[in-house]
């Protein structure tokens, strides 16, 4: 064991944790204030579900003794084996337990980053039951063949810190949620604006402070590595404000703070994958083509007309799509890409995206039906009305 | 006595409290309202998306005045509330037909 090592990836971890509460906070802004605390619920409540289905059973799905290079054995099940030496801990510099918590806050903002697609009309029983479902059958699935020892891995795909893992996945499974809940009430009639701005800006802010935990302690050690992932994570958010501000300034005449903010999360998204295996200047790069690409994804849900009510598609799920591409292209750092010579990781990558994106969408839909046949997705008319805050948890957010 | 309704723009109710009580008038009421003229509200825009929101918020100032001074009350409320942009507002004038004061039963331009 390594106790720098240790001290580091356990303050990585508790600052991924704080990354499910901004974007709590993230989400709650953008809804309208009748749906604050139910669109702060759906994300919050992961800390719990999550967390204990992965010390049952998630854990081991993912990380135990590969079978077939498709899921792990139940051997690490009810944790297990998993103790604070380093006895069958995947990084022999950390204790089992360290790596386990540190993985377990990559899946507790999986599931939740896919709420932001169905936000204003979910009912919560329902979320709860596909949420566990989600975790069990396409979180762990993917998390093991990525880091777990599964065949993507075993492929040779790049992905630092869950490109595939978290973004894509949860991007896929988003497109899916917004395509079988169908669209709130009102949309494309009434505005559906947010409600409160500054409170987003904060979630943004806190999702940023807490990437460093999410890239650099992807590095799993308190090395230089760590440090190239914690300069790329600011460089290519810092860019990706810059493109995303610069293209809606001329396309729509104006800066805006929620711009700057939604940006900030595009970058952090692409760069995500890359953080290890790029430097600094193809941070930027990746950066800035990141705040174009995630804007125009945007612009694409009223072209197709589906309505992902807080953008997780146009975010998470290309902005994954385009850092696991970019990784295959820039990637200089413990491995080489299309632009340092090697083609090949270029293709690799391109299959990873696609099963990626077909696993988790097909299995997200098919989740999503089942749920909708047995409990229902969507609170009804009224419900939705009167706002998810009174309607599912009896409470209201502001007393004004 | 006629009532005198002044729709602005909320950073002019100062100043058209002022000009009212100037002309030595005791007492108004004011509310918060929210509507649109001619301008029809104004455009947002949330990730590139544009939204249109009509009412803008305004605020109403109410008071009753005796007939001469209606006049007065006009000239003085459009001078300061006026920035010759569009949004300005409007002031309706109606007719009052009694005014009691609850205290001590007085009526007409006494009860003002």
């Amino acid at each position: 064991m390594n106790m720098a090592d240790n001290a580091f990836i356990l303050v990585c971890a508790a600052l991924v944790m704080f990354m499910t509460p901004g974007l709590a906070m993230f989400y709650a802004g953008l809804v309208r204030s009748k749906n604050v605390l139910g669109t702060i619920m759906q994300s919050f409540i992961m800390l719990g579900l999550v967390s204990v289905l992965w010390a049952v059973v998630g854990y081991s799905l993912a990380f135990g003794t590969d079978i077939g290079g498709v899921i792990g054995s139940l051997n690490f099940a009810f944790l297990n084996g998993v103790g604070m030496d380093t006895a069958n801990s995947p990084a022999d510099n950390l204790p089992h337990m360290t790596f386990m918590i540190f993985q377990c806050m990559f899946a507790v903002i999986t599931p939740a980053l896919i709420t932001g697609a169905f936000a204003e009309r979910m009912k919560f029983g329902s979320l709860m039951v596909f949420s566990t479902l989600w975790l069990i059958l396409v979180y762990c699935p993917m998390a093991h063949w990525v880091w777990g020892g599964g065949w993507m891995g075993e492929m040779g795909a790049l992905d630092f810190a869950g490109g595939a893992v978290v973004h894509m996945s949860s991007g896929a499974a988003a497109l899916a949620g917004a395509l079988c809940l169908g669209r709130r009430k009102g949309y494309g009639k009434e505005p559906i604006l947010p409600h409160n701005l500054p409170m987003t800006i904060l979630g943004a802010g806190i999702l940023w402070f807490g990437w460093f935990g999410f890239n650099a302690g992807s590095a799993l050690s308190a090395d230089g590595l760590a440090a190239n992932a914690f300069v790329t994570t600011q460089l290519a958010a810092a860019a990706a404000a810059l493109s995303w501000i610069g293209v809606e300034w001329m396309h729509h005449g104006k800066p805006t703070t929620l711009g700057a903010a939604s940006g900030v999360l595009a970058g952090l998204v692409a760069i995500t994958p890359a953080a290890g295996f790029v430097g600094p200047m193809s941070a930027i790069v990746i950066g800035l083509a990141s705040g174009v690409i995630c804007y125009l994804g945007v612009l694409l849900k009223s072209k197709l007309g589906y309505d992902d009510s807080l953008d997780v598609v146009g975010i998470h799920g290309l902005g994954g799509t385009w850092g696991a591409l970019a990784t295959g292209l820039f990637a200089s750092v413990g491995a080489t890409g299309l632009f340092f010579g090697n083609a090949g990781q270029a293709w690799i990558q391109i299959i990873s995206i696609v099963a990626t994106w077909l696993f988790c969408f097909v299995m997200s839909y098919a989740l999503f039906k089942i749920v909708d046949v047995l409990f229902g997705l969507r609170v009804s008319p009224e419900a939705e009305e009167s706002g998810l805050d009174v309607s599912e948890h009896s409470e209201t957010g502001y007393q004004l | 006595m006629k009532k005198i309704e002044i729709i602005t723009r909320p950073h002019k109710l100062d100043e058209v409290k002022d000009a009212l009580t100037k002309l030595g008038i005791k007492g108004l009421s004011v509310s918060e309202i929210k509507g649109f003229g001619r301008q029809r509200g104004h455009k947002e825009v949330y990730r590139g998306a544009e939204y249109q929101v009509d009412f803008v918020p305004k605020v109403r100032i109410e008071v009753v005045v005796e007939d001469d001074l209606v006049r007065g009350v006009l000239e003085e409320v459009q001078k300061v509330a006026r920035t010759g942009k569009v949004g300005d507002g409007k002031i309706f004038v109606s007719p009052i037909e009694e005014v009691v004061r609850i205290r001590t039963g007085e009526t007409g331009d006494s009860a003002i």
